[in-house]
C-alpha cells in the first residue's frame, strides 16, 4: 500500500512508514526519549531524502512529547523554570542550527556533517552510558547500594554568576550553564533531526543534579518547544517538512509509545539504561561504517540553482 | 491507469482513415495521440504509463522508400537546474569534494524507438536532431565557463547513469513497435518521482538517415486535491504551513494523551 509524499514527491509504502513510527515510538516510550536519533537514519535508509527527513522528523516529535509532557504536568513533575532557562538557550540554538543546515545542504557537505555528528555525539554519550550501566548492573549483582545524590558536591560552574533557585528541581545553579546546554540541545537537534532527549537528560542528572523524573519531564518540555521551533523554521527556510510524512510518523509514534511505556516499566533501570546505551552505540557504529565504506555511487544529483 | 489498447487502436485507426488533405512539401504526415494529456499525482500515485500511437498519412503522392520507416518517440519533463557532487575518500571518510552545476537540462528524458537510436543517421543529423539519450545536450557550469562537454566527461556519464537507475532517463531501442506498416506504439514511462510540469512529446519520422516529418504534443503531469495543495503551501507559504504542521503535531499529541490517559 502506497502513499505519495507531496513535498519529497515520491510515493512510500504507508505501512512501512507507519510501521517505523510505531518502532521507534515503542523505543521512545521505553526508554523516555524522543527516538529522532533512530527515527532520522532509519528513514534515510529507506530512501526519504535527509533534508524532508531532518526537517519532517520533528513534528513527530513535537507531538510524541506533547503526549508525555501533559502526563508528567499533570503530575506536577515539570520545572517551569529550569524549562523556560533551557528554552531561551534552545530557541537561539535551534535558529541557529536550521541556518546551519541550509548553509551545510548550500555548500554540499550536509551529508557528511549530519553523519559526523551522529558519530561523534552519539558514540561519546552511548559510551558514557554503557560503562555507566555496566556498572551500575555489576554493583547491583554485588548487593552494593546504588550511588545516591551528594547535594553537597559542587562543580567549577557553581561558581558563575546569575544564580537561579529551581525548586521542582532542587538545585541553585548560574543560568549561564543551563542556557549553553539548551543552545546545544537546540542546535544539534535541529542539524541532526533529533529532539536531543538522550542529551539532555543525562546532562540534567549528572551535570546538574536534577532528579531523575523532574529531569525526563522537563527534558520532553523542552523537545516540545524546540521541535515545534524547528518544524515551523524549516518550513520557512528550507521548505522540507513533508506534512503527510510528518502525519503518519506521529500516528505510529504516538500508538508505539503507549505500549513501550508499559514495556519499560517491566524493566529494571539500570537494565533500561544498558538497552538504551547498546541502542545509542550501535547507532553511531552504523552511520561510521556508512561513512566509511565506499558507496555503491560515488554521485549524487541533488537540485540546485543557487550554487555559485 | 488502465491502458485500453483496442480503443486506442479503433480511435488511432480511425484517425488514419479520415486523411486530411496534406502540403504538398511532405508527402507523408504524422498523426500521433496519447492517451493520456494529463497526468494526475494523487495520494496513491505510483508512477503510470502513457500510451502513444501514431499513424503515418500518406496523400497519395509519396515516394516509394526503400528504406523503410523508422519512428523516434521522445519525451522531455521541465527543466530544471541541478548539481553533480562526487565523493572521494578523505581521510578515511567519503566526503563530497567536487561538485558540478547542470543548467536547464530536462528532468525527465524517454527515448523510445523502433531499432536503437545509433542506427538511425550520422552522429551529426542524430546530435542535430537530438535523437537518443547521448545525444542531448546537458548543458554545465565548470567554474565560469558554461557548455556540454566530451561525452566521456565522468560526470555527464555519472549524470546520465543516475537519472537512468532513478528511472528519469530511459532509453529503449525497441520501445515503439509497428502495429501496421503505418501504425505504431509507444508507451511512455512515468515513474512515481517524476516532477510536475510539461512534459513535451515528439515524434519524428525517419527514413534513410532523413526526418520526413515530424509531430509535437505534451503531457502535463500535475498534483491535485490535497498534494497540490500542500506544495503550493509548504513553497509559498511556509511559515503557515510549517504553523499547521506544528499545531497537528500538539493535536495529535492531545488526543494520544487523552486516549491512552491511564490514571
Amino acid at each position: 500500500m502506497s502513499i505519495y509524499l507531496p513535498i519529497a514527491e515520491l510515493p512510500v509504502n504507508l505501512l512501512l512508514i507507519l510501521g517505523l513510527g510505531v518502532a521507534v515510538g515503542f523505543i521512545s516510550g521505553m526508554f523516555g526519549v524522543g527516538g529522532g536519533f533512530l527515527m532520522t537514519p532509519l528513514l534515510i535508509l529507506v530512501g526519504i531524502p535527509p533534508a524532508i527527513a531532518v526537517a519532517s522528523v520533528p513534528s513527530h516529535m513535537a507531538a510524541s512529547s506533547m503526549s508525555g509532557a501533559m502526563t508528567y504536568w499533570r503530575k506536577r513533575l515539570v520545572d517551569l523554570g529550569l524549562g523556560l532557562v533551557l528554552l531561551s538557550g534552545g530557541l537561539i540554538g535551534t535558529a541557529t542550527g536550521v541556518w546551519v543546515f541550509s548553509l551545510l545542504r548550500y555548500v554540499g557537505q550536509l551529508d557528511l556533517v549530519v553523519g559526523l555528528s551522529y558519530v561523534i555525539l552519539l558514540g561519546i554519550v552511548g559510551g558514557i552510558m554503557l560503562m555507566e550501566s555496566v556498572r551500575a548492573i555489576i554493583r547491583a549483582r554485588k548487593g552494593v547500594p546504588p550511588i545516591v545524590r551528594r547535594p553537597g558536591t559542587h562543580a567549577w560552574f557553581h561558581g558563575l554568576p546569575l544564580k537561579l533557585r529551581f525548586r521542582q528541581s532542587r538545585i541553585y545553579v548560574s543560568a549561564i550553564p543551563v542556557t549553553i546546554i539548551g543552545f546545544g540541545i537546540g542546535f544539534f537537534g535541529a542539524i541532526m533531526g533529533i529532539g536531543g532527549g538522550f542529551l539532555l537528560i543525562p546532562a540534567l542528572i549528572y551535570l546538574m543534579r536534577v532528579p531523575t523524573t523532574v529531569s525526563v519531564a522537563t527534558s520532553l518540555f523542552l523537545t516540545l518547544c524546540t521541535m515545534l521551533l524547528a518544524t515551523v523554521l524549516h518550513a520557512m527556510e528550507n521548505h522540507s517538512v513533508d506534512i503527510v510524512l510528518a502525519l503518519v510518523l506521529m500516528i505510529g509514534g504516538v500508538i508505539g509509545a503507549q505500549f513501550g511505556a508499559r514495556a519499560g516499566q517491566a524493566i529494571r533501570a539500570e537494565q533500561l539504561r544498558l538497552l538504551l546505551a547498546i541502542l545509542v552505540v550501535g547507532v553511531a557504529v552504523r552511520v561510521a561504517i556508512d561513512l566509511v565504506i565506499t558507496p555503491q555511487e560515488l554521485f549524487t544529483i541533488v537540485p540546485g540553482g543557487r550554487l555559485q | 491507469m488502465k491502458r485500453r489498447p483496442a480503443i486506442a487502436v479503433a480511435f488511432a485507426a480511425a484517425l488514419a482513415a479520415g486523411t486530411p488533405a496534406s502540403s504538398a512539401l511532405a508527402a507523408e504526415r504524422l498523426v500521433t495521440s496519447v492517451s493520456t494529456h494529463r497526468v494526475l499525482i494523487t495520494s496513491n500515485f505510483t508512477g503510470t504509463s502513457a500510451v502513444l500511437f501514431g499513424a503515418i498519412e500518406d496523400d497519395g503522392t509519396t515516394v516509394p522508400r526503400p528504406a523503410g520507416y523508422d519512428v523516434v518517440v521522445t519525451v522531455r519533463g521541465p527543466t530544471e537546474t541541478v548539481v553533480a557532487r562526487r565523493k572521494s575518500r578523505v581521510l578515511g571518510i567519503w566526503v563530497n569534494t567536487e561538485s558540478r552545476q547542470f543548467i536547464d537540462v530536462p528532468s525527465y528524458i524517454a527515448v523510445l524507438s523502433n531499432r536503437p537510436p545509433q542506427e538511425l543517421g550520422a552522429p551529426e543529423f542524430l546530435r542535430r536532431n537530438r535523437i537518443g539519450l547521448a545525444n542531448h545536450t546537458l548543458r554545465q557550469r565548470i567554474g565560469g565557463d558554461f557548455g556540454d562537454v566530451v561525452p566521456q566527461d565522468p560526470f555527464r556519464v555519472a549524470f546520465l547513469r543516475v537519472k537512468m537507475d532513478q528511472g528519469l532517463f530511459h532509453e529503449e531501442p525497441t520501445g515503439l513497435t509497428f502495429i501496421t506498416p503505418r501504425l505504431f506504439r509507444a508507451t511512455v514511462p512515468i515513474p512515481g518521482i517524476a516532477p510536475t510540469g510539461t512534459y513535451e512529446v515528439e515524434t519524428l519520422l525517419l527514413s534513410g538517415g532523413e526526418v520526413i516529418a515530424r509531430e509535437a504534443t505534451a503531457i502535463e503531469v500535475v498534483k491535485t486535491g490535497f498534494e497540490e495543495l500542500f506544495a503550493r503551501a509548504a513553497r509559498d507559504h511556509g511559515f503557515l504551513y510549517g504553523l499547521a504542521t506544528a499545531f497537528l503535531a500538539l493535536g495529535t499529541g492531545i488526543l494520544a494523551n487523552f486516549l491512552f490517559r491511564r490514571e
